[in-house]
């Protein structure tokens, strides 16, 4: 019973790592851009919406309805969070991708420690968390047994991958947008013969990414707590759910998440060290598999030879 | 009036220059064929026409316009498009997107998708198909077709024949011909020189990035034109 409530939790802390990952996925997807930033973006995100409560002081003022405020944040962090992403292409992407694919590497590894030395500067070395703004939603949860439950966040964050997740998929399918990027990731340097602006399509993909990237950000902030140095484990859970679920597939982004959660959390029942190297002895097992198929390379046998 | 021209146009792959001072001059409805060996720059020279090629010198005036410093996606608003060599298809959508991502952005006119398919019937029950799985014509097809749904008023059909069987190339080009007689303005690379002669009012010859024999179709005999693009007429002026 215990081990199957590990697989649930597991499963439920995949979402996050889904909606954690989406960013990375769809800004890789569309542009070819290794977004090193990514992690620091998403922290960013929460600092933000952590800066906002405390200066527009609505979890007090809004008396009952007080634990609603960081959602009423978060409708103003995501445009931020957007133009952040359009900025960004501007200002570092677009000039970097000019000189290869390796450059945007670099550049947003520097902006990755332009970020996290910010907020350092900013804000401090302490930890926080958004957890005391939302009241019981914290750590409210539906009993399903007597063993099992399910966090209320959890289900919210799940919920909202799923939404996420979905609606980038309608909106690239069915939308003039969506088929624009579409196209663009198929062939950037085509689409201007066409009639469409690469550049402007690129950072309407680069503001989409960061607005999903700051919303997971927060909602990191939300379960857990954080600080200014963060994002590289951001970072590597994210690149780890999008290996396992296979690179530009975004429903294969929540199976990614989910494997992970559940990998973790397996490890965790294990061992209470077995949380981390249970994710990521995972994560190089897929990608020796993704690498070299199932037929992992062996020495040729001699007979192997005659029967050819 | 001068529809359409292009006055010393020189393009640049690094050093090497690929179109020399190229000059051309079209009237609206005329239909060009540009012939010349592998090398010679035609495609350089129909890239740069639509913009996916800085030139390094020169202009490209259309309709009145001096177009040179404009990007692709701004000629297309215009009116230029070019049919790239290769295809250059979204192989991961299908047919139907293809052409209506091309609809959404290009001008407005009577190409829509409902026309583009009574031009090439061969794609109605290819819509939903990948593009990437089609044959070699049907995709020549979506890529004209994407091409038309921009509403051109120039098309530049860089090497529509390329890699076609020659039953897909006959198709493509009955598909062409109500196009043709329709009065657009059509710049097309062709390297069968039957093909080329039979569709086009005028011929353009290129060699080693310059135009060396310019006329009208009729006017040229296929010695002449196949001199032009050996450049034996050089050799027997040394001789």
């Amino acid at each position: 019973m215990n081990f199957l409530n590990q697989v649930l939790q597991g499963a439920m802390l995949g979402g996050f790592y889904a909606l954690v990952a989406c960013g990375l996925s769809f800004l890789f997807g569309v542009m070819r851009i290794i977004n090193l930033a990514h992690g620091s973006l998403a922290i960013l995100g929460a600092f933000l919406l952590l800066g906002m409560l405390n200066a527009t002081n609505w979890p007090n003022t809004m008396g009952d309805y007080g634990y609603l405020a960081p959602f009423v944040c978060l409708a103003i962090v995501l445009p931020v969070m957007a133009a952040i992403g359009w900025a960004l292409q501007f200002l570092v992407l677009d000039r970097s991708l000019r000189a290869g694919p390796l450059i945007p590497v670099l550049s947003t590894f520097g902006v990755a420690v332009i970020l996290d030395n910010g907020m350092f500067e900013t804000y401090g070395a302490n930890s926080n968390s958004l957890g005391p703004f939302i009241g019981d939603l914290s750590f409210g949860s539906w009993n399903l047994t007597d063993t099992i439950y399910i966090g209320q966040l959890d289900a919210l964050i799940f919920g909202t991958a799923v939404v996420v997740l979905g609606g980038l998929q309608l909106m690239l399918t069915y939308t003039k947008l969506g088929r624009t990027i579409r196209a663009t990731a198929d062939a950037p340097d085509v689409v201007g013969l066409i009639g469409v602006n690469q550049k402007l399509v690129f950072s309407a993909a680069a503001a989409i990414a960061v607005m999903l990237t700051g919303l997971a950000g927060v909602f990191d902030g939300m379960r857990t707590s954080f600080a200014p140095y963060d994002g590289g484990t951001l970072l590597i859970f994210a690149f780890e759910t999008v290996v396992i679920g296979g690179i530009g597939s975004l429903w294969g982004t929540l199976v990614g998440g989910v494997v992970l959660g559940v990998a973790q959390n397996i490890g965790a029942e294990i061992n209470p060290a077995g949380f981390q190297i249970a994710g990521h002895l995972t994560f190089l097992v897929i990608l020796i598999f993704r690498t070299f198929g199932f037929k992992i390379p062996l020495p040729r046998l001699p007979f192997r030879k005659a029967a050819a | 009036m001068t529809f359409f021209s292009v006055n010393g146009l020189e393009c640049r792959h690094g050093l090497l220059a690929a179109v020399r001072g190229v000059s051309l001059a079209m009237n609206e409805g005329e239909i060009l064929a540009l012939v010349g060996a592998n090398g010679a720059g035609k495609t350089t020279l129909m890239r740069g026409i639509a913009g996916a090629h800085k030139p390094h010198a020169g202009n490209i005036v259309f309709d009145g316009k001096d177009v040179t410093g404009l990007p692709a996606h701004k000629r297309v608003a215009l009116g230029i498009a070019l049919v790239p060599e290769g295809r250059r298809l979204f192989t991961g959508m299908t047919v139907e997107e293809n052409l209506r991502v091309a609809g959404a952005h290009g001008r407005k006119g009577k190409w829509n998708l409902e026309a583009v398919l009574e031009a090439f019937p061969q794609l109605k029950p290819k819509l939903k198909a990948k593009a990437g799985d089609l044959s070699g014509g049907q995709q020549q097809a979506t890529a004209i077709g994407r091409a038309l749904m921009t509403n051109p008023r120039l098309l530049l059909l860089d090497e529509v024949s390329l890699g076609l069987s020659p039953l897909a190339v006959d198709q493509v080009y009955e598909s062409l011909h109500g196009l043709m007689s329709g009065g657009t303005t059509i710049i097309l690379v062709e390297q069968d020189l039957s093909r080329a002669l039979a569709v086009a009012h005028r011929i353009a010859c290129m060699l080693e990035g310059a135009i060396v024999l310019e006329g009208a179709a009729a006017s040229l005999s296929r010695d002449a034109i196949t001199d032009a693009y050996f450049g034996l007429h050089r050799a027997g002026a040394k001789a």
